[in-house]
């Protein structure tokens, strides 16, 4: 293998872990945060002993996707150089604009947010977790809006041997990175959604602390229904502006060989790239590919013939990963409607194949997560930018195989230990339920209240 | 001013600001289980840096960040030319978060002495390799038409790897003091002896480095063509010795503000030196890498000047509100009190 595969390898590994971590802190950090402004509102002090119970696995995930983040920051540098040569003038400064607006934010108030219970005021302490929620989801924006530009570039000229900016507003209002960041952060708050539901679900089977994990679940399962549905809206937005955008990666989503009006959505498909067709094309709704891309139902899709084979992406992995995502959606949406009708009755804990059905959901909003990011990334292949650098010219020079199959081993196998230490730790702490010591926190705040 | 000027003394401000707040953190990573002599003490040990490690850090990750936006081509080549030097500080970095943060969620022996080891070798590896890595900037790193011909063997040559012990022994002054600072009675004091103690090592390495710099580098150059310059090296100097001064009156808090002088200066001193190169090459000074060839466009400069220009106070703010809020000392019994809480 070269240095270009191994580098490929390598940035796909660091940052699929780093999005393990990452959705969960985006929805569950606003779910504590609601928790937490409900106690100082209500003074109930169930809402406290969620703030924290939830707050334990929060903290135990923060730390892994902080600790993932540092690696994307260099891995630019460290293998592609020739990328960030040629758009760092553009590309360089959402990421530094990021690390100054978000990240100080977030890493400074959680710090206050664990150690500050006795420190501050219950209103201060609230704010933080608010102050780290809100900085999350705004490292979001600058990271999706850096790479919504490689996914379309915009305010930029070539000039002196390299993409330079002309225009920053346009990078700020580029659409395709406000869908991703919509799509993006949706996807995150319904990962915490199910997670939340997830974990209550576990307890209630158990019949362990009925009435503070009922509330949790439906706190969740309200959440998760709105999100569920906004992604798939966004999502849908967003599929079609990949369509304008991006024709190769489209028609790689959808598997469409020849160029068609009125192209028909088939419901069955399996495609034959060998053949440049479709082995099995079936449960086809007439016009309804055209609609959903182009608002037009004998609108013109392009098909993946169309183009050069060395300019389209591998249409099977980029397919399926589209499908299945999309499959995901309708059924999160389906089990988020069901939890929210079964929340608002009294016997939820007596629903036991449903519950059940919720533990085992855990998993799933993380596998489209991942599939999401395949079918963006691996659809816009063979571009780095899409239709500015190939991939192939962005890889750095000076490094050898050797020093990259050390770095991807290295990865993998201290990544694979987070991981493994990330599942035992958070089901240790899952298991173990709430504490009902709050003394350690509410000797002073209840002192300052005097 | 240029930009380009603008921006290089916002970058050695970066890289100053991030081994002085880090650097603390570094030193305790290093010396708490030698400074701490039961579980209760090295809890309270890395407890004195648990509210702030994380957003010391990010100091890095924005110094990368604005290399990046600032000066691209530096950005790329500095790191894919120290690609295996910069992977290990990221192991270690990795490493030395999951410690810190993992160390008190399971109560087993053996879980917290692997934590233990994480912490030290994952904050004793930076230290060492950051100075390495600078102390290759300052001398220059061989790079020309066709590439680099380095390797990590050749990054520790003699130079390199004095630059590294320096900041080995500057971070373990420093944090040796910020725990005296930070804590009280016995480890506090255990903490001042060992803070005094090293300071004597540094002095001797420091001294060493200012007279193999004038053998090894071009750094004197701009002080010489500019002696009021030296005013940056000189204010290390005395800050240094303010730190041992401050320590025989008893006078801890005085003596860690003077370590943090004492840490930027230092750095200032090197980036000063370099100017206007930010890695100049040792074999041909046609393909050093200056402020001018090798940075973003004016646009781009500017843009990145205004978000500066606001934010950077900002944070400034909130991070020293922040630091007040937990600027008691802490005790021993208090910390396992607290246990509770996470
Ligand atoms: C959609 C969201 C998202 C995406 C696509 C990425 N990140 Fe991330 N990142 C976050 C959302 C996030 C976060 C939610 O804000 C994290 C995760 C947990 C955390 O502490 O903050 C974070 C942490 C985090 C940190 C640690 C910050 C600290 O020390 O506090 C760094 C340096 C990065 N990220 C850098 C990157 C880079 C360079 C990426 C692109 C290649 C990237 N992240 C993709
Ligand atoms: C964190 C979520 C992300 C995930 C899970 C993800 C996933 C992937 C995957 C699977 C690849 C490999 C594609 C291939 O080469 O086969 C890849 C490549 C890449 N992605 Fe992403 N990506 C993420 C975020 C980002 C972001 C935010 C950026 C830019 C800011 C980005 C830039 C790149 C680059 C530069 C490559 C390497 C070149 C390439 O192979 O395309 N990625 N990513
Ligand atoms: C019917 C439902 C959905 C549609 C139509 C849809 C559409 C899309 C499209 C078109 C992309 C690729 C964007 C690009 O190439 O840049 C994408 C990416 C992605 N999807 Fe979905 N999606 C759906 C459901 C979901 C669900 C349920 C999740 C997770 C809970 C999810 C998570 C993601 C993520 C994380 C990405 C990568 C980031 C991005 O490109 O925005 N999607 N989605």
């Amino acid at each position: 293998m070269d240095t270009l595969t191994l580098s490929r390898l390598q940035f796909a590994v660091t940052a699929a872990f780093h999005f393990i971590f990452v959705p969960l802190t985006l929805g569950l950090s606003i779910l504590i945060a609601y928790m937490e402004s409900r106690y100082v509102r209500t003074n109930d002090e169930m809402y406290l002993k969620m703030a924290k119970f939830w707050g334990k696995l929060f903290l135990i995930n923060f730390a892994l996707g902080i600790v993932t983040g540092i690696t994307m920051e260099f891995q630019f540098g460290m293998n592609w150089a020739e990328y960030s040569k040629y758009v760092g003038d553009i590309f360089g400064a959402p990421l530094a604009i990021e690390a100054t607006v978000a990240f100080f934010l977030e890493s400074t108030f959680i710090g206050l947010w664990i150690f500050g219970w006795n420190k501050v005021s219950k209103k201060v302490h609230a704010l933080s977790i608010w102050l780290v929620a809100i900085a999350t989801n705004l490292s979001a924006l600058w990271i999706l809006l850096a790479n919504g530009w490689m996914q379309k570039p915009v305010g930029y000229v070539l000039r002196n041997n390299r993409a330079e900016m002309v225009d920053f507003s346009a990078l700020l209002t580029n659409i395709y990175g406000w869908l991703k960041f919509g799509h993006t952060l949706l996807s995150g708050y319904v990962l915490a959604a199910f997670f939340v539901m997830g974990v209550s679900a576990y307890h209630l089977l158990k019949k362990n602390r009925a009435d503070f994990f009922k509330r949790s679940f439906r706190i969740a399962a309200v959440f998760g229904l709105a999100a569920s549905i906004m992604v798939i809206v966004i999502g849908t937005f967003h599929a079609e502006r990949v369509a304008l955008t991006q024709p190769t990666k489209f028609a790689a989503m959808e598997s469409v060989w020849d160029t068609q009006k009125g192209a028909a959505y088939n419901l069955l498909v399996i495609p034959d790239t060998e053949n440049e067709r479709n082995a099995v094309e079936a449960l086809g709704i007439p016009k309804f590919l055209s609609l959903l891309a182009y608002h037009d139902g004998n609108a013109e899709v392009k098909g993946l013939k169309e183009f050069p084979k060395e300019e389209r992406p591998p249409v099977v992995p980029v397919f399926f990963s589209f499908r299945i995502m999309a499959a995901l959606g309708f059924l999160f949406v389906l089990l988020s409607l069901m939890a929210t009708v079964m929340s608002g009755k009294d016997n939820l804990e007596d629903s036991r194949w449903f519950l059940k059905l919720m533990l085992f959901a855990i998993p799933l909003p993380y596998l489209a997560t991942q599939l999401g990011w395949l079918v963006a990334e691996l659809g816009r292949q063979p571009w780095i930018v899409y239709g500015l650098l190939k991939t192939s010219d962005a890889v750095s020079k000076a490094i050898s195989v050797p020093q990259v199959v050390a770095s991807l081993t290295g990865f993998t196998l201290l990544y694979g230990t987070l991981v493994a230490v990330d599942i035992y730790l958070l089901t240790t702490y899952a298991r173990k339920g709430p504490d009902d010591d709050l003394s350690a926190i509410l000797k002073v705040s209840k002192n300052q209240e005097v | 001013m240029e930009f380009q000027i603008i921006w290089f003394i916002l970058w050695g401000t970066l890289w100053a600001v991030y081994f002085m707040v880090d650097g603390f953190d570094f030193g305790v990573g290093i010396l708490h289980s030698f400074i701490g002599k039961t579980e209760g003490e090295k809890k309270t040990i890395i407890r004195t840096i648990g509210p702030v490690w994380d957003g010391n850090e990010v100091w890095l990750v924005t110094a990368g960040g604005a290399t990046f936006a600032a000066f691209p081509a530096t950005y790329a080549l500095m790191f894919s030319y120290l690609y295996s030097a910069l992977l290990l500080i990221l192991f270690a970095l990795i490493v030395r978060g999951v410690g810190l943060e993992f160390r008190e969620k399971v109560e087993n022996a053996g879980w917290k002495r692997g934590c233990d080891i994480a912490i030290f070798a994952g904050s004793l590896l930076p230290a060492l390799l950051f100075g390495v890595a600078f102390g290759n900037i300052f001398q220059g790193i061989p790079m020309d038409a066709n590439g680099y011909h380095g390797n990590l063997l050749r990054l520790l040559n003699p130079y390199g790897l004095l630059t590294g012990i320096l900041f080995v022994l500057l971070f373990i002054v420093h944090g040796a003091l910020w725990l005296s600072v930070k804590t009280n009675g016995d480890l506090s004091r255990r903490a001042s002896s060992v803070a005094g103690k090293s300071w004597y090592a540094l002095l001797v390495v420091a001294v060493l480095f200012l007279i193999y710099t004038a053998f090894a580098t071009n750094l004197y150059a701009n002080y010489l063509e500019n002696p009021v310059w030296f005013v940056v090296p000189v204010t290390a100097v005395l800050a240094l010795l303010g730190i041992k001064l401050f320590a025989l009156k008893g006078g801890y808090l005085g003596s860690f503000y003077a370590s943090c002088l004492t840490v930027l200066t230092v750095i200032f001193t090197g980036v000063t030196g370099l100017y206007p190169n930010l890695i100049p090459s040792s074999l041909d000074k046609n393909y050093s890498l200056t402020i001018f060839n090798s940075s973003s466009s004016p646009y781009t400069l500017k843009i990145m000047t205004v978000v500066a220009l606001i934010f950077v106070p900002i944070v400034i703010s909130y991070q020293i509100w922040v630091y007040r809020i937990f600027r008691q000392k802490l005790t021993v019994d208090e910390v396992l009190k607290e246990g509770g809480s996470y």
